[in-house]
């Protein structure tokens, strides 16, 4: 039995062994002088797992008795994991370097981080899920303040830490309230206890505090006060992490919680799931408005994009949740390109983050203003690009799931927050005339801008051809 | 005689005392992570006391892994702390301001 449940996780084994082996190798040999190896090296192993486990494919194990599940769910969002945490470590290496930030324990952590998401979304146990979700948030707790000696970097980390650590003691009271009134922690478990049965008080507090608890880890609102602040001051590299790979993996959490351990009770958790996805939108559409720092201005448009996908999980159907993780991977690619070229900003020789320095932008680098215009109008949910059919996924599944008034709320606040995408790419062609902005570009950030870009409008197609994989996820989720 | 309700009732007390230690207290970084901490051993007295009327071992499994988890959490919160002081010299909440939000 032991060696079938080894070989379930082994894509996991693989990434903690190779990291605590990096770890070990480079504190007694180069230490930050193998930065640079190291983040290559991890960003190939990133990229092996992901074809590994992308090519391996097929039916549903599960290991360790319930404890650890691997589908076609679970290898949808590693694989996205995966390759967005590749991107940014590619992209954000020259950054590093330059801005003296190479420590050897910045890929590491991630890798760490990383296989924590891994451990996540293939959680069947509120056990397995609790020591995932752990082992993400402390390594991200550490990487936020990577920066030792900046103020803002460090109040970052804290603010962090301390709102991170709230949230996990949120899950696990509720986790704990489940356990007592269902009898098990088991996903499956749960599920058959509340099968065909009004849902007890207390296991609808459990319930209401696990949300809670995934509700702040997707930076959710109300839960969202960390997000901007910690984006701001986290280093660049580090943000553009944040944006990516643990926002999928908290995402792709949530639903199998709510779709493999609570799906006999839809109506319970979806009214209250819709509630946060229309705050989400609107508060991220509206408070973005006001942002000059382009960092900041990402936290904001990240919440109004996690409140999408939350409308997907909200319809609370097959198709939802397949419009969800189709809305997670677009959500993904963009931003990898956005950050790209954020990492690339600067003035003299020095990061800049106003969005003011872009003003013109576009006289003196015709081409990157035309991929940031395009993934501008992708991110906004403009028509030809595919963060629209996206967009227009989620949107539908919750028509589909007669939830007309969320669905027009959605398109609302997605009509709202065009403003402020559209005023970066009026800088960039009308602006007024101020001192130019550098974006020296290394070779790798150059071609995931423009790669990025290019699958905005190619996408546009064949979604990238993900829609069957994410329709086959759907289905091992959702039975 | 104490029963199941008596225990979860001391443990929602000081679920929310601890809750109540985070967002009420102005002063010190260290006081967050004491209601942190609490937060945290409310939740494993819920474990125990719903293993224990369960008859089942599972929550005091999992109360060992948060124990552990609890454990990590603090160092790392420590460390953090730890350089936030050397950069600002001061650990009052109200110092925390450098981004507003």
């Amino acid at each position: 039995m032991i060696s079938a449940d080894i070989s379930a996780i082994l894509p996991e084994v693989v990434l903690v062994l190779y990291s605590m082996a990096a770890l070990l190798g480079a504190v007694y040999t180069g230490k930050d002088e193998l930065t640079g190896t190291l983040t290559w090296t991890t960003a190939a192993v990133f990229v092996a797992i992901a074809l590994w486990i992308g090519i391996s494919g097929g039916g549903e194990t599960i290991a360790f008795s319930g404890g650890f599940i691997d589908d076609a769910f679970s290898r949808f969002a590693k694989v996205t994991v995966l390759l967005s945490a590749a991107a940014v470590l590619v992209m954000s290496q020259d950054y590093v370097e330059r801005r003296g930030l190479g420590r050897f324990e910045f890929p590491l952590l991630l890798a760490f981080a990383v296989a924590g998401m891994m451990i996540m979304v293939s959680a069947g146990d509120l056990m397995s899920l609790y020591m995932g979700l752990e082992l993400q948030s402390l390594s991200l707790y550490v990487v936020a303040a990577l920066r030792r000696d900046s103020p803002k970097s460090t109040e970052a980390g804290l603010k962090y830490f301390v709102l991170g650590a709230l949230s996990s003691g949120m899950l696990l009271y509720g986790a704990s309230l489940t356990y007592g009134f269902t009898g098990t922690t088991l996903l499956p478990g749960i599920l058959a206890t509340i099968e065909g049965e009004q849902v007890s008080i207390g296991l609808l507090f459990g319930l209401v505090f696990l949300i809670t608890g995934v509700a702040f880890k997707v930076s959710a609102v109300p839960f969202h006060m960390w997000t901007p602040d910690v984006y701001e001051g986290s280093p660049t590299p580090v943000t553009a992490f944040f944006a990516t790979a643990p926002k999928v993996a908290a995402m792709a959490m949530f639903a199998r919680l709510m779709m493999e351990g609570f799906g006999a009770a839809v109506a319970d958790w979806s009214q209250v799931i819709a509630l946060l996805a229309v705050l989400s939108m609107f508060l991220g559409a509206i408070a973005a408005i006001g942002q000059t720092n382009i960092k900041r201005l990402m936290a904001y448009s990240s919440i109004a994009h996690m409140g999408f996908a939350l409308v997907g999980l909200a319809a609370g159907t097959q198709e939802g949740v397949e419009a969800m993780l189709i809305y997670m991977a677009v959500y993904v690619a963009m931003n990898v390109g956005t950050f790209a070229f954020i990492l690339s900003m600067e003035k003299d020789g020095a990061p800049v983050t106003d969005i003011a320095s872009l003003n013109l932008y576009s006289k003196k680098e015709p081409l990157k203003a035309l991929a940031m215009l395009v993934l501008m109008f992708s991110l906004a949910g403009v028509p030809p690009m595919l963060g629209f059919f996206a967009k227009f996924g989620v949107l539908m599944a919750a028509v589909n799931a007669q939830m007309m008034l969320l669905a027009l709320a959605g398109a609302v606040a997605s009509v709202i927050g065009a403003f402020y995408y559209l005023r970066i790419v009026y800088y960039m062609y009308f602006g007024t005339e101020t001192d130019a902005l550098e974006t020296r570009m290394v070779p790798a950030q150059w071609l995931l801008l423009m790669a990025s870009a290019v699958m905005m409008v190619v996408g546009v197609v064949n979604l990238l051809g993900i829609e069957g994989a994410a329709a086959a996820a759907a289905e091992a989720l959702v039975r | 005689m104490i029963g199941l309700t008596h225990y979860l009732g001391v443990a929602a007390a000081l679920f929310v005392i601890g809750i109540f230690g985070i967002f009420l207290n102005r002063k010190n970084v260290i006081v967050i992570l004491m209601s942190l901490e609490l937060m945290l051993l409310a939740v494993n007295i819920n474990f125990v006391a719903f293993s224990s009327y369960l008859q089942d071992l599972v929550g005091q499994i999992f109360t060992m892994f948060v124990l552990t988890v609890a454990a990590a959490e603090a160092a790392i919160g420590l460390a953090i702390l730890v350089s936030f002081f050397r950069t600002r010299g001061s650990i009052a909440v109200e110092d925390a301001n450098v981004m507003k939000g």
